[in-house]
């Protein structure tokens, strides 16, 4: 008796079900043809950014500065583009999905993003697939321009191993023959290991231990007692943003800074001086920017920036800003006709940049040519010491673009 | 059988600096997981938001500090707010709690950290803060020719150290707490000795969040504060109140210390076997895999009774 | 012929010839949907036929999709129906033997331990370089359906595969129908009811609990292992404690010990994400106040609640 009433119950659930999910494939359906089509004859420019959690900083400061260069340059005329944003979280689970949703569904012609590596890969992924022009502002993946290189895919910003690769060059010329190097564990921080390995070894110096910490952990004090007993003659970092902070105030903090110096690549110090405080006093970094770099570009882009967003100007928003300028110089060629797909891309291919980080050209492979500057924190700012390397190129192992 | 190889860079001062390293670590798991113990074995409440409060407490901690200048100040203040938080959401949300099973009490409770995260997005946004160390602990120890050891770290354990032995007392020996074990045991019969247990279970829950919350200000100077500092916690916290058994002050100050010296020695310790590399890469793992060690031996945890 | 008869039949086909007139992206919101909900009905088979709050689900979701991913990247495993295999049985010998464990505690100890071990799994992918990492894998290489040697599907078209997920999705919730009214089925309700009562009548409890642990452990598979040749992406997020919350939430919401509640409840909870993204960054302060609202006001699910003027 108890069974047939259950199966009773189960008809009546199984009837509400069916009602529901009808109701459903129809409400899916109406969507589909009341989503009002914006005119096609404008551009629709997809920003995949983090706009929330540990990078939204960074995502905001690309955005400014790319909506920057547009409005800089003037041949696009605002009421022409239609923005699509999205969220993308820094989370790589999610990055396929969104890069669908802006490339699929909002069908968008150029895609912009991102910050976060692992996330850039998942772009790369739907990218690679269609006709959209991918600009990346910032990730530094490798493969974005090496094994997975693709002809509508550019990026403005850097390589994982560009900035860390003339560190070992300056080790050595100040004398540090043994070096220990420490990251969070994901692709970013392997990447620049090893471009720092790969120059630390061709200029005689030794890497006697990496040290990784599972990304995004910041509990670093069981690792610095293990530095202090190993004692080498410097230890080179790679970390950004909160980890940057934490890292750069418990090794002061641990009594290391005075008797074994601290390199990193640039990014240790790059927006997050401020919360680093004393800590930070004397590092040196190398990185493809330095807000305090001599030429006018940077000057008045610096001046403008601040004065549209009430904000200093970093390296993330010179990267977003360049990516502007990438878009609109390669739609100047085309006369703004963003459909001719195939003739931005030739515009783009061996495009020089007027800079504020200084006069850089795209590469075969997609990405920047760039001087690399050595930096040092003097009274809270990164001040440029010398050019590490001058038009420095990513390898690009294993592009099929060269 | 491929060879196992153990090797460390450790002498005997950089063992004892990191097995300080291991007890620091372990006491302020102690203090987190305490409260979610105590929420837990007395009111029989599954707390999954409970890290969101530890996030809370350091958020707190920093905005409250540069507010007022002053870390202290900051602490107190923190800590009353976290006080009338913990007692507000009991009144209208986690009494609710009492009643239903653990399905429902996980479901809200994941909903709830959910909701914190956004709120705490709204109100201090999504970037890193850095906490200064007060001035009376910033300084450091010098130990080794190359190291020193911050002197807030040790204050911190001894904060810690001093709040589990007031929680030992006040549960173990004084009347209230006597008033609160009888409450988790039987309801009922507490109430009909003409003890409100409304008021008391109010009281624990605050008292609980609250705990968290502090660990939260005064870990803030050493971890910084940033989002998703919450969830990192409070899984450890839960592996904590499991493995020392639930309810159980005891067995959490023990389950703390031993993931505290797992996870140290973890990271600085190399184990390979042949060319397999098992420590330092799966340090992250060694908690999870004590603790499924444990409960294989013990299902109810170390100290965990019926 | 009733109305529950054609009202399935008409949705059925509603189904089926909804793709030939959607949008693509519609289409692979649909295919995701249908996968959300056979993980959903797994964890349902658990949690609301047998009583076990698995707060550790994803794992097996997970692990499915890492198996795909490692054996097609790393040992050029191309085929679809050997990956099927591969990834079904390492995800069930799992389930095996985290489920002998794990069903020796209960109640609050079984929500902890069941989470115990998905982070442990999630830590095994997440911090070594066995499958790339925080960042995960990409599987380049989709498989194809192959028939006799004949291209039955090419997944990398999204209306194909979306077909692949309907026919699991009607094979799931067929099987789970037929366990749930057998004797089988009774008993694990009985457990949930009142084990010792069911062990006095002869039954061992721990054999059916375990049964019904590596049962569900294999249907969640089935959505892992679609779920990765969906956009051909694994992370370590898809064993991580969030993911087994978010599917906890989509049978609570849909109506636990229901057939059709889980899918109900997936339908429901990724159209709101979908349209609540698109409205506000701070889209989670919705979800999050929508599953305290479900947990207070409708402990038994949308379904249920439904049922009440039917009454």
């Amino acid at each position: 008796m108890n069974i047939n009433l259950k199966k009773l119950n189960f008809s009546r659930r199984t009837f509400i079900k069916n009602f529901l999910a009808l109701a459903g494939v129809s409400s899916i359906g109406t969507a589909l043809t009341s989503c009002s089509r914006k005119s096609s004859k404008n551009i629709k420019i997809g920003l995949m950014l983090p706009y929330t959690g540990t990078y939204a900083k960074l995502g905001k400061a690309i955005e400014n500065g790319f909506k920057m260069a547009l409005a800089k340059n003037g041949e696009l005329d605002p009421e022409s583009i239609d923005f699509y944003q999205v969220d993308d979280e820094s989370n790589p689970a999610k990055a396929v999905d969104n890069a669908n949703k802006l490339i699929v569904k909002d069908k968008v012609d150029i895609l912009i993003g991102t910050v976060h590596s692992g996330v850039v890969m998942g772009m790369l992924k739907i990218a690679r697939n269609s006709d959209a022009l991918m600009l990346i502002p910032n990730a530094g993946a490798g493969a974005a321009t090496g094994s997975q290189c693709a002809k509508n895919i550019f990026r403005t910003s850097f390589t994982n191993w560009q900035p860390t690769y003339p560190l070992g060059k300056i080790l050595m010329e100040k004398g540090h023959k043994k070096a220990i190097f420490i990251t969070w564990k994901y692709a970013a921080g392997s990447e620049a290991r090893a471009g720092f390995e790969e120059g630390y070894i061709k200029f005689g110096g030794e890497l006697i231990n990496t040290l990784y910490v599972p990304f995004p952990n910041v509990e670093f004090q069981a690792l610095l007692t293990k530095i202090s007993a190993v004692k080498p003659d410097a230890v080179v970092c790679f970390f950004a943003g909160g980890g940057a902070v934490k890292f750069v105030k418990d090794y002061a903090a641990s009594g290391l800074k005075d008797k074994i110096p601290l390199f990193g690549s640039g990014f240790l110090t790059e927006g997050v001086l401020p919360a680093q405080g004393a800590a930070a006093e004397g590092l040196m970094t190398t990185l493809h920017y330095a807000d305090s770099l001599q030429n006018e570009t940077n000057k008045s882009f610096r001046t403008k920036y601040y004065e549209k967003y009430g904000k200093l100007a970093d390296v993330y928003a010179v990267q977003g800003y360049d990516t502007g300028l990438v878009l609109s110089q390669s739609l100047n060629k085309v006369d703004g006709d963003f459909k001719d797909r195939s003739g931005m891309i030739r515009a783009i291919e061996g495009m020089s940049v007027d800079s504020p980080r200084g006069q850089w050209t795209m590469s075969k492979a997609h990405n920047p040519i760039q001087n690399i500057y050595l930096r040092q924190v003097i009274n809270n700012d990164n001040k440029v010491l010398k050019t590490a390397w001058d038009a420095l190129e990513d390898p690009a192992t294993g592009c099929g673009l060269i | 059988m491929p060879m196992m190889t153990v090797s460390h860079d450790m002498d005997f001062v950089t063992f004892a600096i990191q097995l300080l390293n291991a007890v620091q670590y372990g006491f302020l798991l102690f203090l987190v997981a305490s409260g979610l113990t105590l929420i837990f074995g007395i009111m029989g409440v599954i707390n999954l938001s409970h890290g969101s409060f530890y996030m809370i407490g350091a958020y707190l901690a920093w905005s409250l500090t540069d507010l007022s200048g002053n870390f202290w100040i900051a602490v107190i203040c923190a800590f009353a707010i976290s006080v009338i938080l913990g007692l507000f959401l009991e009144k209208y949300l986690f009494s609710y709690l009492y009643r239903v099973d653990h399905l429902r009490q996980v479901l809200m409770t994941y909903g709830l950290i959910l909701v914190i995260d956004s709120l705490r997005s709204l109100i201090w946004g999504d970037d890193v803060h850095g906490v200064e160390i007060p001035s009376i602990f910033n300084g450091t120890i010098q130990i080794t020719e190359t190291l020193s050891y911050p002197i807030y770290r040790i204050a911190l354990s001894a904060i810690c150290l001093l709040i589990a032995l007031g929680l030992y007392i006040l549960i173990g020996k004084t009347k209230l707490g006597m008033t609160i074990r009888a409450g988790s045991f039987d309801r009922e019969m507490t109430q009909a000795l003409g003890i409100n247990i409304t008021i008391l279970y109010r009281l624990v829950f605050s008292f609980g969040i609250a705990l968290a919350a502090f660990a939260g200000m005064i870990a803030a100077p050493v971890s910084s504060v940033f989002p998703g500092m919450g969830d990192q916690i409070l899984i450890v916290s839960f592996i904590v109140v499991v493995i020392g058994g639930i309810g159980s002050l005891k067995g959490a100050m023990l389950a703390a210390m031993l993931i505290g010296l797992v996870d140290t020695f973890g990271k600085v310790v190399e184990v390979r076997v042949g060319t397999l590399s098992l420590l330092p890469e799966l340090s992250g793992v060694s908690l999870y895999l004590l603790m499924a060690i444990v409960l294989i031996w013990r299902p109810q945890g170390i100290f965990g009774g019926k | 012929m009733s109305p529950i008869f054609l009202s399935r039949v008409g949705c059925l086909l509603g189904l089926i010839i909804f793709p030939f007139f959607a949008d693509q992206f519609y289409i692979q919101f649909v295919s995701k949907v249908l996968i959300m909900a056979i993980l959903a009905s797994s964890l349902n088979l658990l949690v609301g036929y047998t009583g076990l709050v698995s707060l550790g689900h994803a794992a097996f979701y997970g692990l499915a999709g890492y198996a795909l991913a490692i054996a097609t990247t790393q040992y050029a495993i191309t085929g679809f129906w050997i990956n099927l295999f591969v990834s079904l049985t390492v995800t069930s010998i799992l389930g095996f033997f985290i489920g002998a464990l794990v069903v020796r505690t209960r109640g609050i100890y079984f929500i902890m331990v069941t989470l115990a071990f998905a982070q442990l799994l999630f830590f095994i992918f997440h911090d070594t370089d066995i499958a790339g990492g925080s960042d995960g894998v990409y599987i380049y290489n989709i498989p194809q359906v192959t028939f006799f040697g004949y291209n039955a599907l090419n997944l990398s078209n999204p209306t194909e595969f979306y077909f692949l997920s309907l026919i699991t999705f009607i094979l799931v919730i067929f099987s789970i129908d037929r366990i749930t009214k057998s004797l089988f089925g009774q008993v694990i309700s009985g457990i949930k009811i009142n084990e010792s009562r069911v062990e006095s009548l002869g039954f061992q409890a721990k054999y059916y609990k375990l049964t019904c642990f590596v049962i569900s452990s294999f249907i969640a598979a089935l959505a892992g292992f679609l779920a990765a040749l969906q956009f051909g992406l694994v992370n370590p997020d898809m064993l991580g404690w969030h993911m087994s919350g978010g599917a906890l939430v989509m049978v609570l919401l849909g109506g636990m010990g229901t057939l059709f509640g889980p899918t109900v409840g997936a339908l429901v909870m990724l159209t709101l994400e979908l349209i609540l993204q698109s409205l506000t960054n701070h889209w989670q302060i919705f979800v999050g106040s929508i599953v305290i609202l479900v947990a207070i006001f409708l402990p038994n699910g949308i379904v249920s609640a439904l049922r009440l003027p039917y009454k």
